[in-house]
């Protein structure tokens, strides 16, 4: 019996598809895509990647089946961070690097809001590193979706921490110094139970990623490759050409061999270091290929998937990379409480302000 | 043997020892007997940052003073009458604060000639004559609590451990102090320790039956309870009174309280005491840094909580930014900065006032933000009620500046009857549906749509169907709220958020002033933690025959509304601060008052004494 066989048994009417909006209120209409668009003029640059990101998660939205009071989305600084102006929710555009904080701070204390985070490579990796990986660890109820441009946009044009080394740029005249992040091997190595990557140019794929992630209860870390025309174009050019992605990309499914190249005629195999190895399926042991497992409770394989990216793209993977299942902070936060007030009963403030030691005068 | 007693109406105690002596621990529990007893009192502890300094050196020493009298008394006092100096360091750093006359505990096992030299004495002070000038009881404390433990089937380690023990049952006796609490302590601290239990008891036995039985002490002294209001009491230091008071305004606003906090000296308290509250729904979470901490509490605040963070100056530095967003959003927001010497890493065990325009104006742009300092331990209660009602009321940040001292001191405490407590439902309202209605009729929900009275915005937190809507660290077009870069439009909202501030001034109470013959020309105007000296100090003065004002102010920003009239009925206002004048510069800047300042920045509270001196002169001078 397959798992889900298996849920449907225990839960014969799931209230939600979701996994993460258990404690959401589902919502009484059924919303469109244009529900979830603001008033406001978008205001990205012409041909932006953010715009069919917008417009995939806009049109995503109404599948949650949540009221739209009950979706927040909380933003940090940067290109990508101008979203939750466009989407009619409750959102807050916050300060650089630190919105997995406030998301932290509000999922843990309104388990029945969809709370998601929206950042970029600058925003996420560098000023907000520390906030990045320890929201991965705690793993709140927040879905974080990081848009990867491989460049700072609003700024006009630095380099990134996932730009690549000896990028040239206004302030790296002569070249980058710096090794890059990859953000999916960051987030596995932070412990994250649900990592993802997708691209802004194919919609299905990202669509089908984003339910993913909102079905993952506690942290899901979402890599979107997302192209910026102004600063650094075609930055993802070899996974977007057709005729050239289907050499590169490696489209990860649950349960089913990875095969990949123009025929499919290729698969992975561990090599002799735990890393991975592309070969031909056709002289390969076939019972040494590799059948994605993204729900292993070990993140050694994961972030084995992950190294294949170089940073000439001869191999990335895109898909879920990760799954594991693990409770979320703000569920743990909650049965603490539970438990104290049955313990020890409903706090009694007169009886806590007198605490122990007391004497009376008069 | 029956020995004289003698009646004193104030006395001041100080343990010393190294840190690893339980000096703190051998305080805390005379000032719980003491308490107990009825005495008004108050404490300073005083210790090291390092946990464990090197042993029998200078900067190890762990020193707890207690202050306590048959009257209400201010602060811990200045000079000890006695000293408990468990080794030569504890004496070499606490001697110039005795009092000739005054009685020295020492434990001579401790002074030997290797502990001597660490800390610089040629000769054994004990011997040399050079304490001829005091009572020095000279006792072998250690070997002494390890012979009355001999029975015990205890490592000698763990009987050495139980001196602390003896110091305190001697002290005890000499006092004649009930003796119940102790016992209940140690009963629970070491209920699964049956030996160790017993072990400490007889050290604190044998402490007792030493001063009693013994030729060492002559007199047994006898501080009859303080005649303080009627009511129930309790001891807290100033960390518990302001967590205490934040769940209290928790429960009386209805908000859940939701603190972020990152771990710092000396704030950490606060932390500890709010994380074993589950049972009253408050969530807690230990953040990865300080900024982690405040977003985090700035999230719950969005989302219809009660967010708190709780730091020291460092931390202050690192949640500026968050703290400016949370002034731009307009969300409620309590900051609580236990300050410590600074600049830097400073002194982290040590106090300071030093934080006050940091407060102010420690952050980009114009951001005003409320500021509060309690004035005692007790206080602190009070303080955090007042800053959740206008967080909540207003929607604004509001920051605490407690101190070290505040933070560890303790005071007895009139407990305060829940009921009388401000009833902060009835000071805000979240936006609801209704306004759904008006939305429409406007054109869309108007998040900065203030209200008149308080210039408040909505408080529409996620979940209310109808009020979707953004907000962030852009700035805002008045009454709609989305981003606006137009310059009167910023102009505006800059004099807006200000005069939201302002205008609490009008919602907090009066400046009280005491001046009880009404004669005084010098009024001495302090904040926070030093409203203890400064009474004392004025007490002082007043008992030499002069006359003089005192007030304290709790509302730092903005200011009283009646504080301008009050500076300029005073032909001097002397300001003593823990800083270098940080009150001074707003006072002169704002009300162009020429205002006298005294500023001492030691790490510790003044001395009623030298501030007595202080106000003398300056009314000489007048």
């Amino acid at each position: 019996m397959s798992d889900a066989a298996a849920n449907e048994a225990e839960f014969p009417e799931p209230q939600h598809r979701f996994a993460s909006l258990t404690l959401v209120p589902k919502a009484d209409e059924k919303l469109a895509t244009k529900d979830f668009k603001s008033d406001q003029e978008v205001r990205w640059c012409p041909g932006c990647g953010d715009y069919a990101i917008l417009a995939a998660f806009q049109s995503f939205l109404p599948e949650l089946e949540i009221p739209r009071e009950n979706l927040v989305i909380v933003s940090g600084i940067g290109c990508s961070s101008r979203l939750p102006y466009y989407v009619n929710s409750y959102g807050m555009h916050s300060i650089h690097g630190r919105a997995p904080a406030i998301a932290s701070g509000l999922a843990a204390s309104r388990p029945d809001l969809s709370v998601w985070v929206i950042t970029g490579d600058g925003d996420a990796l560098s000023i907000g590193g520390n906030h990045l990986i320890h929201a991965l660890r705690r793993n709140v109820n927040i879905k974080i979706l990081l848009f990867n441009n491989r460049i700072y946009g609003l700024t006009k044009g630095q380099y990134s921490p996932t730009s690549e080394q000896g990028k040239v740029t206004k302030s790296t005249p002569f070249g980058s110094l710096d090794t890059p992040f990859n953000p999916v091997s960051l987030a596995l190595g932070a412990e994250a139970s649900f990592v993802a990557r997708t691209i802004d140019s194919d919609r299905k794929h990202l669509t089908s990623v984003l339910r993913a992630a909102a079905d993952h209860k506690g942290t899901a870390f979402v890599e979107i490759y997302q192209n910026c025309p102004i600063f650094n174009d075609d930055a993802f050019l070899p996974l977007t050409e057709p005729g050239e992605r289907e050499q590169h990309l490696i489209r990860l499914e649950h349960g089913e061999p990875i095969r990949f190249g123009a025929d499919g005629s290729k698969g992975l195999r561990f090599g002799r270091y735990g890393g991975l190895e592309a070969v031909p399926v056709a002289e390969a042991d076939p019972a040494c290929l590799l059948v994605h497992d993204a729900h292993a409770a070990d993140p050694s394989y994961a972030f084995a998937l992950s190294r294949l990216d170089s940073s000439d793209f001869a191999h990335t993977p895109l898909g879920v990379f990760r799954k594991a299942e693990r409770p979320s902070y703000d569920e743990l936060m909650s049965a603490q409480i539970d438990a104290a007030r049955q313990r020890q009963g409903d706090g009694d403030l007169a009886e806590l302000l007198a605490g122990t030691d007391t004497w009376q005068v008069g | 043997m029956t020995k004289q007693v003698q009646q004193r109406d104030r006395v001041i105690i100080r343990f010393a020892g190294d840190s690893g002596d339980g000096m703190q621990l051998a305080g805390d529990r005379f000032t719980q007997e003491t308490a107990s007893f009825g005495n008004d009192l108050s404490t300073l502890p005083n210790f090291p940052a390092e946990i464990r300094a090197p042993a029998g050196t200078l900067p190890g020493v762990s020193s707890f003073q207690l202050h306590f009298a048959d009257h209400d008394i201010l602060t811990p006092g200045d000079a000890p009458d006695v000293l408990v100096a468990m080794n030569p360091a504890a004496l070499k750093a606490n001697l110039e604060d005795v009092p000739r006359g005054g009685d020295i505990i020492a434990n001579t096992d401790e002074f030997s000639k290797r502990n001597l030299a660490k800390v610089g004495y040629a000769a054994n002070p004990l011997e040399d004559g050079s304490l001829e000038a005091y009572q020095v009881h000279a006792i072998p404390i250690t070997s002494v609590t390890v012979k009355a433990l001999e029975r015990f089937d205890i490592t000698r380690k763990d009987a050495e451990r139980a001196k602390n023990m003896f110091a305190l049952g001697l002290l005890s006796w000499l006092y004649n102090r009930p003796i119940e609490g102790t016992m209940r302590f140690l009963d629970s601290k070491f209920g699964a320790k049956p030996e160790i239990l017993a072990a400490n008891k007889a050290a604190f036995q044998a402490g007792w039956n030493y001063g009693e039985t013994t030729e060492a002490f002559s007199v047994q002294y006898e501080v009859k309870p303080a005649t303080l209001a009627p009511g129930t009491y309790r001891n807290i230091t100033g960390n518990s009174a302001l967590a205490l008071g934040l769940v209290a305004a928790s429960r009386r606003s209805g908000l859940p309280l939701f603190l972020g906090s990152y771990p710092i000296t000396p704030a950490s308290d606060i932390l500890h005491e709010l994380s074993r509250l589950k049972r009253f729904g408050v969530r807690t979470m230990q953040a990865e840094d300080e900024i982690s901490g405040v977003g985090a509490a700035l999230g719950a605040s969005f989302g219809g909580g009660l967010g708190v963070t709780s730091t020291s100056g460092p931390g202050m530095c690192l949640k500026a930014e968050t703290i400016g967003l949370a002034v731009s959003v307009e969300l409620p927001l309590i900051v609580c900065d236990i300050q410590r010497a600074g600049p830097s890493t400073g002194m982290p065990t040590k106090t300071e006032q030093a934080d006050l325009l940091m407060a102010l104006f420690g952050r980009n742009g114009e951001s005003p933000v409320v500021v509060l300092a309690p004035a005692t331990p007790a206080d602190c209660f009070e303080t955090a009620i007042e800053a959740v009602r206008i967080a909540v009321k207003y929607r604004t940040p509001v920051i605490i500046l407690s101190d070290g001292y505040l933070a560890n001191g303790s005071e007895p405490w009139l407990i305060p009857s829940v009921d009388g407590l401000a009833r902060l439902r009835d000071e805000f309202k979240f936006a609801s549906g209704s306004a759904t209605a008006d939305a429409a009729a406007t054109g869309g929900f108007q998040p900065f749509q203030r209200d008149p009275q308080t210039l408040a915005r909505p408080w529409a937190i996620p979940g209310t169907p109808g009020l979707e809507h953004r907000i962030g660290g852009i700035e805002k077009a008045d009454g709609a709220g989305t981003i606006s870069y137009d310059p009167d439009n910023h102009d505006r909202m800059v004099r807006l958020r200000q005069a939201k501030i302002d205008g609490i001034a009008a919602d907090v109470a009066p400046l009280e002033v005491d001046d009880p013959d009404g004669k005084a020309r010098v009024l001495v105007l302090g904040w926070g933690s030093t409203f203890g000296s400064i009474g004392a100090a004025v007490r002082r003065v007043r008992l030499a025959g002069s006359s003089v004002a005192q007030a304290h102010l709790r509302h730092l920003s903005p200011f009283p509304a009646n504080l301008a009239d009050v500076l300029h009925a005073y032909d001097k206002v002397l300001v003593p601060e823990i800083n270098l004048g940080q009150l001074a510069l707003l006072l002169r800047g704002r009300y162009l008052v020429d205002v006298v300042s005294y500023n001492r920045v030691r790490g510790l509270p003044f001395r009623a004494a030298e501030l007595a001196d202080v106000i003398q002169d300056v009314i000489v001078n007048v």
